[in-house]
């Protein structure tokens, strides 16, 4: 008897003195909801990793990127696994603020990361994020308004079909508008749309010696129709619209066809918050004939910034999130149709996942469209699909959008944009060096 | 007549009252609305009249806890205060009742500092706050939010201290009075009113405070303001959630400022007509 109380004594006293050794690891995050959805989930991987706690720290997406780009350049070490973009990835890589994932694991499967994801989190090739949802974009459409108004999306159609679908589709007596685009200015707001779109009507931000090409016909071509397209068929105040605002549009019937990412698809086809849910068709990207599509490509990502003193733990939890056995888990507890799309090619096989995402297919299909590396048509310095990647794009990326906002908002001329555009680039490129 | 024409303008000064009064209030009343709605009914459109669902408040309380985030908020605002006052009485006594040359260009320097964007001293601050080891924790953030809003808080008494005639004091002086006494015997009981409404008014300021509270934090010492806006969502409609959210962030405030709103107007407007 008295050795059993001993025993259970020590045994307690024990746990004891492993919970007080417990790490805890904390984690800045979107609430986006597939980020929500893990927090639920994470009992799984305490009962794993019982020395491991952790605390979530969810922000604001523009406050996010502030407060991880000033705890990371102070190395402040605030954070020990932050949620970070495609953009940020290679830049932070090259400057050492991020630490090399290799130690996922042996049963991680690395090689089962989509590559044109993997490609973008990838820096001489190590792997310095991990992708925790990946999306491209695609054509959403409302099947029943198409057909109304006689005519059949193809599964890749034209920049001129799109233009001519709107214009049936748009019934505006009945709050229904051809087709819903972001306006609303910002680097990740309309300029990543535009940017992907340019890229189909053969433009480019930059030429190979930093030059910007703002002043060539190409980009006059695609704001042109992007603004007549919008003013003819888009919905009211289209230049406060980003991603939300067309959401909400879109789920309440009021588009016809809306051009934004993959990840929407689970959103507009989910009966509990789409009035529409069973009447939407999925299409790639519009693209011109010239070889390129306007779709971009993103991932949400893991990180470990450099400065934190919990790497190991920190590895072990970005290893859980981002595994095949986190889709089984989120799969059993609330079905396939809820898993984080976009990150790995085992998924897209699964013939339940098949089943339960109609869009699945288009959304492999749109991520592998994408190319970071030859975003457009003639050669570029960048890499970044719908953005560039040096340090200067996000102040940059939001003055050309907010230039471009006000052309479609009928503040100033498409002209007047471009050579605005135009020159803020030169500045910002003579400024950072990069034209001598 | 007189009377007659007297009543008609009071009806339609009362009236135009209330108007300018529900305008001002109705963006939190709509916010308390779509609070009790579902995320279905949040996206569509203009409703006045809810389902009555409570389970966004359900979905905020699991996803964040809301009680660690509400004891911040209360030890911030409540602690910033008590420091700033500590601080200013003795400042705004001296610049009231022993006027130098340079007291208006002080005062005038003091507000001067509220002018500056708070994001041009964000790194100096953030590396201060890093080397100090004071990121993230409630007494640094408590001193932050007692420094932004001390200009506001000497500005404050420093009129009402004026309002006060010096007399009192000399007689106080007089009568054996030492300074300590002076201010905590005679000029403090004297000027309860207008400290209260400075209190009331800084506990509000520092409540609403959402660039340090967010940018300073992570987990121990994040505020109501950090749970706001760990409810926005770059890709999600989570309209009702954020409602909720933003209705259980600003009903204590709120609750305070109707309990308290006679001190707060009586507060504002003292010394306003002379």
């Amino acid at each position: 008897m008295k050795l059993r109380t001993l025993t259970l004594g020590l045994l307690s006293a024990s746990t004891l003195a492993f919970a007080a050794h417990a790490e805890s690891i904390t984690i800045a995050t979107v609430n986006n909801g597939d980020m929500v959805r893990m927090q639920t989930l994470t009992d799984d991987f305490t009962a794993k990793n019982p020395d491991i706690q952790l605390q979530w720290v969810t922000l604001e997406e523009n406050v996010l990127r502030e407060r991880v780009t000033t705890d990371i350049a102070t190395k402040g070490g605030q954070y020990d696994v932050m949620t970070i973009g495609t953009y940020e990835v290679p830049i932070w890589a090259k400057q050492n603020w991020l630490l090399p994932l290799d130690k996922l694991g042996d049963d991680y499967d690395v090689k089962d990361i989509i590559p044109a994801i993997a490609n973008g989190l990838t820096v001489d090739g190590k792997l310095y994020a991990a992708p925790f949802y990946g999306e491209s974009s695609f054509v959403m459409y409302r099947k029943d308004l198409m057909e109304k108004a006689g005519l059949t999306m193809p599964d890749a159609p034209t920049w001129d079909f799109v233009k001519q679908a709107a214009e049936k589709m748009t019934d505006r007596a009945n709050g229904v508008n051809g087709v819903c685009l972001r306006g609303k200015a910002g680097w990740g707001e309309n300029m990543a749309f535009l940017t992907a779109m340019s890229n189909s009507f053969g433009a480019r931000w930059f030429d190979e010696n930093w030059k910007p090409q703002f002043d060539q016909p190409e980009w006059k071509n695609t704001l042109q129709f992007y603004v007549d397209l919008m003013k003819a068929n888009g919905p009211e105040g289209a230049s406060s619209n980003g991603f939300n605002e067309n959401l909400a549009l879109f789920q309440q019937g009021k588009c016809g066809m809306w051009i934004d990412a993959t990840v929407a698809a689970s959103f507009v086809s989910d009966p509990k918050n789409s009035t529409v849910a069973d009447k939407v068709g999925y299409a790639l990207a519009p693209d011109n004939g010239l070889g390129k599509r306007g779709n971009w490509l993103w991932a949400w990502s893991l990180a470990i910034p450099a400065g934190t003193q919990k790497a190991d733990a920190a590895q072990k939890f970005v290893a859980w999130a981002t595994s095949k056995g986190y889709l089984e888990l989120v799969a059993s507890k609330e079905g396939w149709a809820n898993v984080p799309p976009g990150t790995r090619t085992s998924l897209y096989a699964n013939p339940e996942y098949q089943k339960a995402a109609p869009f699945a297919k288009m959304t492999l299909d749109s991520i592998n469209a994408a190319d970071p590396t030859h975003p457009t048509v003639k050669p570029v310095p960048y890499v970044g699909v719908q953005f560039v990647a040096i340090p200067e794009f996000q102040g940059l990326g939001t003055t050309v959008g907010q230039l471009f906002s006000a052309a479609l908002a009928g503040q100033t001329s498409v002209d007047d944009a471009l050579k605005q555009a135009q020159d803020a680039a030169t500045a910002t490129m003579t400024e950072g060096g990069y034209i001598q | 007549m007189a009377r007659a024409v007297s009543t008609q303008h009071k009806t339609i000064a009362t009236a135009a009252a209330w108007i300018v009064a529900l305008l001002i209030f109705f963006p939190i009343l709509y916010t308390i609305i779509t609070s009790f709605k579902s995320e279905q009914e949040a996206i569509q459109g203009f409703n006045l009249f809810p389902s009555g669902t409570t389970e966004s408040y359900t979905a905020v309380e699991a996803q964040s806890g809301y009680f660690k985030f509400f004891l911040n908020s209360v030890f911030l605002s409540v602690g910033s205060t008590i420091l700033a006052l500590l601080v200013a009485i003795p400042a705004a006594w001296s610049m009231a009742f022993s006027p130098g040359k340079w007291t208006k260009d002080i005062l005038m320097w003091m507000l001067s500092t509220k002018m500056m964007p708070a994001v041009a001293v964000l790194f100096p601050i953030y590396l201060i706050f890093r080397d100090t080891g004071l990121l993230d924790s409630r007494i640094g953030l408590m001193i932050m939010l007692m420094l932004i809003n001390l200009p506001i808080v000497v500005w404050m008494l420093y009129t009402y201290f004026r309002e006060i005639p010096g007399e009192i004091l000399e007689a106080a002086r007089m009568d054996g009075a030492s300074l300590w006494n002076e201010i905590v015997y005679v000029l403090t009981p004297m000027a309860v009113p207008g400290i209260a409404s400075t209190m009331l008014l800084n506990i509000i300021l520092a409540w609403n405070e959402a660039f340090w509270t967010i940018r300073l934090t992570t987990t121990e010492a994040a505020p109501l303001t950090a749970f706001i806006s760990s409810f926005s969502s770059p890709q999600g409609l989570f309209w009702a959630k954020l409602s909720a959210a933003s209705t259980l962030a600003i009903a204590p405030i709120l609750i305070m400022g109707w309990f308290s709103q006679k001190q707060l107007v009586r507060g504002l407007t003292f010394g306003a007509v002379k």
